[in-house]
């Protein structure tokens, strides 16, 4: 291989950086997917395979996905909840591959909750 | 190209400790659950070097939650992946348990044995691949290079590393820039940078440690000593009992390689440097830089008399820089943060962190890394976490066979080269070993005396004849033979060694005796005057009879006899009967109560 220079390193640097930054907790946002039984069967494993394929495409560096269990409202699965830094959680609920994108790109991304698969925003109360 | 994304990486811990109990079988299977359950293209296994918690291994970290495991076996990995990866309830069988307050702590960063660190030469320990210098880069490997190389004369950076305070970590402390500086003033080429990877106390893995989880670091640095002192050729004197050590420097030194950031014309720069490794075959004396020296160039080891130094004449008797693996991990950092920034740590004449390695009696086994200047009673009791079975501590073993013991009440002593020192111990490499109230210190001395007796090359008689009279007369003295007298004479000779010997490890092979007679002469005297070793270590000395008064009759003396010596019957003090008893021991250990004596 040839030579590098700075900006090779820089190059290297940026590509390998998601992984790092996975590790270090630093992130924008964070997609928790809910993946119990319920869930897995209403088909959560293609959002979660959609997730993962738009932070490939985009190159997104600062997005956590995370898996939990049965939500609780489980007739509403696959669901998902969004949680940007700073702002209370949003739930989604009936997804499909393609809302999953929308809100990918729309909520997680830029921030405007995709009202049309929310269920609620903000957590439950919990003792 | 943008890399592919995996949703969670799995860091499992692959330092010698984790694989030694099984990290490699943990990860296979961890591997084929994965891939049974068609999550091997979301989730990413990562193996990292020493993870540092040693005493919790084999250890896997699951990010992004940072959900730390520890004792890991095969069979919890079907659990692991079925509940944590797919349903994200982490399992809290695995957890990390307080062992005093028996509390789980699931986050790495909340368990008190990482809080207390402050991570610089280790800062990648367990987060990067140590076998992909493509992570290590994303860390910002060699950018410090990049800078010596492009932005930086020599002076520049030999004055920045005079500045941090930087010092040897090898355990004597030179200031690393002096070193740099006067090799640098010598014009006979070719000049060679070696790195001193033989580590040789027992009880002490820092060097390892840093080695297996980040090799480029300490490439990097010896490149940039290179540039510093005007030198083209590097030597890592690896000693041959690290294998995985020797096997991921080589693999680094072969990627920096294919990416011509070692080898000729590095970063187009026109400067060159190729670095090579040597195994050392572990003798204990080759940790001396002359006698380093002379076994790379396939000789005996064996020291020479000083000076000249090996700055002016060293390796080949060319002009050499020679130092240790962590002190060369410190100086990418300096030059990327600058010098303000590493002294911004410390003590006065003890500058940013060290790495330690905490062994013995103590609970929280493992590598640690302090800021200089810390108590050694914060790092056996906060980050050590005490001392293993609710015993007493009793003494802190700094500096293995070179260095001394600190008893309790030197505890506060703060972690810096003059104040350990002046305990009668040294900094050393970094070894702690803990020894607690069952821990003889004159066994102890006669132990490490024993070790240097062995490693003695033999070049000189003060060290030669000396330790070995040392020996005789402590292997009286726990055998019963001691006399009135012995401890005078032990600590006169010991003084001669100190002086007469001819390197370094004469020079402090009599520290572990003479700093147990200033510390603990009481047990000394104990053994030679009343024939009684207090932590029933020396068998010689025990006369194996139950002490009717603390036998609290739980019988399990009599479980532990193999020879069916003990005699007892319920409500009842046991008994042992002498001419059945093969001084074992095992009743010793067995008893909760010390009712043998």
């Amino acid at each position: 291989m040839a030579k590098l220079s700075i900006e090779d390193l820089k190059k290297i640097k940026e590509s390998v950086q998601a992984s790092v930054t996975l590790r270090e907790g630093g992130y924008r946002a964070r997609v928790n997917v809910h993946m119990g039984t319920c869930g897995l069967a209403s088909g959560a494993r293609a959002i979660m395979t959609a997730v993962l394929d738009e932070i490939q495409k985009r190159d997104t560096k600062d997005v956590v996905v995370v898996t939990s269990g049965c939500a609780g409202l489980c007739n509403r699965e696959p669901m998902i909840t969004v949680e940007r830094m700073g702002e209370p959680p949003v739930k989604y609920v009936d997804l499909t591959p393609d809302k999953m994108r929308q809100i990918f790109s729309e909520h997680v991304l830029e921030g405007k909750i995709v009202e049309k698969s929310a269920l609620a925003i903000g957590s439950e109360t919990t003792f | 190209m943008a890399a592919r994304v995996f949703r969670s990486h799995i860091l499992m811990c692959a330092g010698t400790a984790c694989v030694s109990c099984g990290a490699f079988k943990v990860r296979e299977r961890l591997e084929k659950e994965l891939k049974d359950r068609g999550l091997d293209q979301e989730v990413r296994v990562v193996i990292t070097g020493c993870n540092g918690f040693c005493a919790e291994g084999p250890i896997m970290v699951v990010y992004p939650e940072g959900i730390f495991y520890g004792h890991v076996k095969p069979e919890d990995m079907p659990l692991v992946v079925e509940e944590h990866i797919m349903k994200g309830r982490p399992v809290p069988r695995l957890f990390y348990k307080e062992p005093v307050k028996k509390e789980a702590i699931p986050r790495m960063k909340d368990i008190p044995f990482f809080g207390l660190q402050v991570l610089r030469v280790l800062r990648n320990r367990g987060l990067i691949d140590p076998e992909s210098i493509d992570e290590s880069i994303a860390k910002d490997g060699y950018v410090a290079l990049h800078k010596a190389l492009t932005q930086m004369t020599p002076e520049q950076i030999i004055g920045e590393v005079k500045e941090s305070g930087l010092r040897g970590r090898g355990g004597a402390g030179f200031p690393t820039g002096e070193k740099w500086e006067e090799c640098r003033k010598y014009d006979r080429f070719p000049k060679y940078v070696i790195c001193n990877g033989d580590e040789g106390d027992p009880g002490a893995f820092m060097d390892r440690s840093v080695l297996e989880a980040d090799p480029h670091a300490v490439l990097e640095g010896m490149a940039i000593c290179a540039k510093a002192v005007d030198s083209h050729e590097g030597y890592l004197y690896v000693r041959a009992e690290y294998p995985l050590a020797i096997k991921r420097v080589n693999m680094a030194i072969e990627q920096a390689r294919n990416y011509g950031l070692l080898g000729k014309d590095i970063f187009g720069t026109g400067f060159d440097f190729d670095a090579f490794v040597y195994p050392g075959a572990g003798a204990f004396v080759c940790g001396e830089s002359t006698a380093l020296m002379f076994s790379l160039e396939g000789k005996r080891g064996m020291p020479r008399a000083k000076p000249p130094r090996s700055a002016e004449a060293g390796l080949w008797g060319q002009p050499t820089v020679l130092n240790n693996v962590e002190t060369f991990a410190n100086v990418p950092q300096i030059l990327l943060h600058g010098a303000k920034w590493f002294n911004s740590l410390g003590t006065e004449k003890s500058k940013g962190t060290k790495v330690f390695s905490l062994a013995g009696s103590v609970n929280n086994i493992g590598l640690v890394e302090v800021p200089m200047g810390i108590s050694l009673r914060s790092i056996v009791f906060d980050i050590g976490d005490g001392i293993t079975g609710g015993r007493k501590f009793k003494a802190a073993q700094l500096g293995g066979p070179s260095g001394g013991f600190v008893p309790e009440s030197l505890l506060d002593t703060p972690v810096d080269y003059e104040s350990l020192e002046a305990t009668g111990a040294i900094m050393g490499s970094g070894g702690i070993v803990i020894c607690d109230e069952a821990t003889c210190m004159v066994d102890s001395a006669r132990f490490f005396t024993d070790f240097c007796v062995d490693e003695s090359c033999g070049k000189c008689v003060p060290c030669r004849t000396g330790l070995l009279v040392m020996l005789r007369t402590l292997e009286d003295i726990v055998e019963g033979r001691g006399q009135e007298g012995d401890v005078e004479f032990l600590d006169d000779l010991g003084r001669h060694i100190v002086r007469m010997s001819h390197c370094g490890l004469g020079q402090s092979a009599p520290n572990p005796v003479l700093s147990t007679i200033r510390h603990f002469r009481q047990e000394y005297d104990e053994h030679i005057r009343e024939k009684r070793c207090r932590s029933l270590v020396c068998t010689a000395l025990i006369r194996f009879r139950v002490n009717e008064e603390k036998c609290k009759m739980c019988g399990l003396c009599l479980k532990a006899c193999p020879v069916g010596a003990v005699t007892w019957e319920r409500k009842k003090p046991a008994r042992i009967n002498l001419d059945l008893c093969t001084k074992c021991k095992s009743c010793i250990r067995a008893c909760k109560f010390w009712a043998i004596e």
